[in-house]
């Protein structure tokens, strides 16, 4: 699919506590070729002290409206600045790189911890276009910290993991009781501890994996090879031949 | 009835390269120049020069290799790259139909590993130049050291000149105290032209893990806030040498494009405004052959090294 650089317009903004919020983008563009684990880069308004974009998961796409959605989290100056935008003011973004999730299987886990859950909401709707519905788990510290739950119980059965038992099941992700049920494929996206526990136990019970990378990122087309995984093959761009990679090229990083 | 004005033109020549006009991407932040197909055409530019290419495949630095400082970032990339042979076999058949200047920046961390990757390249006629690249700071051996040292310079420039008969552009550092006496002994050992600022050599520290930010600990420091450096050390060689300048560090528009032009560079590259901006190379142009315009200037030519 060919990379665009789009002004979207910034149709709806809504906030979860205590620090989330979703932005939802109209741009004038067929979504249509958007593929569930691709990422955006979004230019930050109006911030001196932010030059480079921030890469952003496509969280949520309408193909009819013409919508696409983010789901941020403020870790710093970028994304407190990007908390601001107005509705109706525009978002300088190019869409939409890197590889997705391959959306296969028939018994589907989708693991996401903190922010990770982003991508998983439009994989769940893919997988819902294919009549496979999904185990969806997710997972944080304590409640809050898994934000916009709601929006994900259409599209699969939504297990809950948090330290502190503020829901769902206490305890990591890993430990909780819908992780051990027999699945022939899991997706999983979020902090780094919690993608390699889940892509150990994964490979160990011989069931397929795909993680979504985090790497930091300049360019995000694959030119200035700053968001290199350590890949069994050698340094993979995290931008372009991931950010989602099967495990299957990953015993190295899940070594680490 | 009035006359209609003419286009300005904004060829230039750097050696025996011809440019349609003076803005090429620098090595390193525009991949191959494929990875930047869907925004720009390339046809609009005056050149590229791609990533450093070194003897054989490297791996690179360990992640973190990036940090944004202010108005800037700091990479240690450390030179990956597919090596030589697979570039010529695999790489060059992709690129040299490239409606431009391709030019292929050389990395090495000895003096023979330079002399046999532009050897290769000189097999191939679809590259007018190669930008020697003595002024990586990123690798452990070489790259740096040879450009800080104007005996060595001149050494590698020397040795590489004998085996690469066609344009030879040196990329200086500008970690050094006299950016002036390495582009001399370049230019006496037979550059045919110099291209400045490499990286600024610098460091950040992430103060809530207490750690470096990268994995090397020190990086290239890139982006507008190296700019007045590389104006100051364009503006010094410039009046130093005979041979042409092509100056970079900062630029991402047209106006940070005329400092160099203005400061004596004949050409100029535009690196880590990529990133932020992907079609800012084109936009460039733009802005140059608007401001000849406007400034009724009918050669670009006429404003090089005007201050
Ligand atoms: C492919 C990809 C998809 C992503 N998807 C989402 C998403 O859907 N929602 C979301 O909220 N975030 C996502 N991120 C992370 C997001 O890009 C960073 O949180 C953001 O760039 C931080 O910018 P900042 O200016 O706010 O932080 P800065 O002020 O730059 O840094 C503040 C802190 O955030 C950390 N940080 C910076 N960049 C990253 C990064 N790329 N990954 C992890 N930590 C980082 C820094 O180490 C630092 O501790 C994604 C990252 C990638 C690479
Ligand atoms: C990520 C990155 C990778 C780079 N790789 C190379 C390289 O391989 N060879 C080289 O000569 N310069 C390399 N450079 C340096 C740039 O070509 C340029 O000299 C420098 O970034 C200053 O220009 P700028 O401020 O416009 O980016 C690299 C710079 C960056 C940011
Ligand atoms: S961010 Fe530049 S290569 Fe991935």
């Amino acid at each position: 699919m060919k990379k665009q650089m789009t002004d979207f317009r910034v149709v709806a903004r809504e906030d979860y506590l205590p620090n989330f919020f979703v932005l939802t983008l109209q741009g004038g563009e067929p979504l249509d070729e958007v593929r569930p684990g691709q990422f955006v880069e979004v230019a930050v308004p109006d911030c001196r002290e932010v030059m480079l974009r921030r890469p952003i998961s496509v969280h949520d796409v309408d193909v009819e409206a013409g919508t696409l959605s983010l789901l941020v989290q403020v870790v710093g100056r970028g994304t407190e600045r990007l908390s601001q935008v107005a509705v109706g003011s525009t978002l300088n973004v190019i869409w939409s790189l890197g590889r997705g999730f391959s959306v296969a299987g028939e018994r589907v886990l989708l693991v996401g911890g903190g922010t990770g859950v982003a991508p998983l909401l439009y994989l769940a709707k893919c997988y819902a276009a294919r009549g496979v519905r999904p185990t969806l788990l997710l997972g944080g510290r304590t409640s809050g910290l898994i934000p916009t739950l709601s929006r994900y119980e259409p599209w699969g059965r939504l297990c809950v993991a948090t330290d502190d038992g503020s829901l769902g099941e206490r305890g990591l992700v890993t430990e909780h009781s819908c992780f051990a049920e027999p699945y022939d494929h899991i997706c999983a996206c979020g902090p780094t501890p919690m993608m390699k526990a889940v892509a150990r136990s994964a490979r160990q019970r011989g069931i397929d994996c795909e993680v979504s990378l985090e790497n930091m990122m300049a360019c995000g087309l694959g030119a200035c090879l700053c968001c290199v995984a350590a890949t069994d093959e050698g340094h993979k761009c995290v931008c372009r031949e991931g950010p989602v990679f099967d495990i299957k090229h990953l015993n190295q990083w899940m070594n680490e | 009835m009035e006359h209609i004005s003419n286009e300005p033109s904004l060829q230039v020549r750097v050696a025996s390269m011809t440019l349609r006009n003076p803005v090429m991407t620098a090595s390193g932040t525009f991949g191959y120049g494929e990875e930047y197909a869907d925004f720009v055409d390339l046809g609009h530019l005056g050149g590229i020069v791609v990533k450093g290419t070194t003897g054989s495949r490297r791996e690179g630095n360990a992640y973190p290799r990036m940090a944004e400082t202010p108005s800037g970032m700091l990479n240690a990339v450390g030179l990956q790259n597919v090596g030589v042979e697979a570039f010529c076999s695999e790489v060059y058949d992709r690129i040299k139909h490239f409606d431009t200047n391709v030019v292929v920046n050389v990395s090495g961390s000895t003096l023979e590993e330079y002399c046999q990757v532009a050897a290769r390249i000189d097999a191939l006629s679809a590259i007018p130049a190669i930008e020697l690249n003595i002024s990586c700071p990123n690798v452990k051996q070489g790259g740096m050291t040879f450009g800080t040292r104007p005996e060595m310079a001149a050494e590698v420039v020397a040795a590489v000149r004998s085996v690469f008969s066609r344009t030879l552009i040196v990329k200086l550092t500008p970690n050094v105290t006299n950016v002036v006496e390495i582009a001399q002994a370049v230019e006496e050992a037979g550059a045919d032209s110099v291209s400045l600022i490499n990286t600024l050599l610098g460091m950040a520290i992430d103060v809530e893990r207490r750690r470096p930010m990268l994995s090397t600990i020190t990086g290239g420091l890139s982006g507008p806030c190296v700019k007045p450096v590389a104006v100051r050390m364009v503006w010094q060689v410039a009046h130093a040498v005979k041979i042409p300048v092509i100056g970079l560090g900062g630029i991402s528009t047209a106006a940070d494009a005329l400092e160099f032009l203005m400061a004596g560079a004949r050409a100029v590259q535009v690196g880590t405004a990529n990133f932020v901006d992907p079609t800012v190379s084109v936009r460039i142009v733009d802005g140059l052959a608007d401001y000849c315009r406007r400034h009724h200037i009918a050669d670009i030519n006429d404003i090089v090294g005007i201050v």
